[in-house]
């Protein structure tokens, strides 16, 4: 019997990782543009959203803990693993590239993670469930926020299309990765608790495609999506990320201020 | 984004009665005004409710007359309501 609860458990806390990493990750990558904006109010309104991330990750790894016990920390999950325990998709770790690009990949993750949250609130987990009911009001405002660039951007200039269509062709094939399941998401005992993917797909692609079309921007046809992040096998351009992340623990490892 | 035209932002807060101005800042359009305002200027929970106004659309009194506008009221205490007993239930005076 204490062997069962102990497996429920194991992937209850690989689940909620693989919620937390998502977070983080792109909260991390957008941090990174902090100062760079392209005018003050969008340097703002990214750094907003990249603070939102963060703050639902800690939450997550917050509950990670707990589930974990062993006096873990929210901080030993982002400071303390190496890349392959990482389980975000390849899509929020990917490059920010120009603002264009930046957007891009916050609204293909808007659309995944508001509907992943909605469907979360009805999650048989309370703690998912309340976590969710509070994120969504800031994936809301997200989703709205990125929508409406690439419409403006989409629909702008000649110049401001043909960079929003730039970035997503190179975007759209890690666009999928968020609705295939990974081996956790098909965990069984999970059932109940976890938000099937599968079913939140076509919500998703919905909006998504709505918003492309507003933007009169293109949907080119994706033969072989990227996947792979969600079962700790990233790209190239993660482990450079996470050297700057984790800088600090590993120059100076359990330094604390 | 240089030709992005200015915008006052005007914030109500939670108990306020009449929004109050915070500042300016420049947007694409009134909508981009509103988004803007609400990153820039209400993250610390300053407001329920967003007003932007083009700046050019604002007309304002002018300085130099100042004297003339303001300081013949200066010597009008009579007008302050505070000579006559202000029921209780009268809220905001």
């Amino acid at each position: 019997m204490g062997e069962v609860i102990q497996l429920n458990n194991e992937s209850l806390l690989k689940y909620v990782l693989q919620l937390a990493d998502n977070a983080m990750i792109l909260g991390q990558r957008l941090a990174e543009t902090c100062g760079h904006g392209p005018v003050l109010e969008q340097d703002i309104a990214i750094t907003n959203i990249s603070l939102d991330l963060i703050g639902e990750a800690r939450v997550l790894y917050q509950y990670a803990a707990e589930i974990e016990g062993g006096g873990k920390t929210e901080d030993d999950y982002p400071y303390k693993r190496d890349v392959r325990d990482w389980q975000n998709i390849l899509l929020v770790e990917q490059p920010n590239g120009h603002f264009g690009h930046i957007i891009m990949r916050q609204f293909m993750f808007d659309c995944y993670h508001y509907c992943h949250l909605k469907a979360m609130i009805d999650s048989s987990d309370e703690r998912l469930a309340q976590i969710a009911a509070k994120t969504i009001k800031e994936a809301t405002y997200h989703l709205k926020y990125s929508s409406e660039w690439v419409i403006r951007l989409g629909d702008g200039t000649e110049e401001s299309h043909d960079k929003m269509q730039e970035a997503l062709n190179d975007r759209i094939r890690f666009f999928d990765e968020a609705f295939i399941p990974s081996k956790i998401e098909n965990e069984e005992s999970l059932n109940g608790i976890k938000v099937d993917c599968v079913a939140i797909r076509k919500l998703a692609w919905a909006k998504f495609q709505e918003i492309c079309q507003t933007a009169t921007l293109e949907i080119p046809e994706v033969k072989f999506p990227q996947k792979g992040g969600k079962d700790g096998l990233h790209s190239e351009h993660f482990g450079y990320l996470l050297s700057e992340l984790q800088f600090l623990q590993k120059s100076y490892p359990n330094s604390n201020w | 984004m240089q030709n992005w035209p200015l915008f006052e932002v005007f914030l109500r807060s939670k108990n306020g009665l009449s929004h109050k101005h915070v500042g300016s800042l420049h947007a694409a359009d009134a909508d981009m005004a509103i988004t803007n305002a609400r990153d820039v200027y209400t993250r610390r929970k300053e407001g329920v409710s967003i007003w932007v106004v083009e700046s050019k659309d604002i007309t304002a009194s002018n300085p130099e007359e100042s004297e003339s506008m303001f300081d013949p009221a200066e010597d009008k205490v009579y007008r302050h309501p505070t000579f006559y007993d202000l029921p209780n239930e009268l809220e905001h005076m």
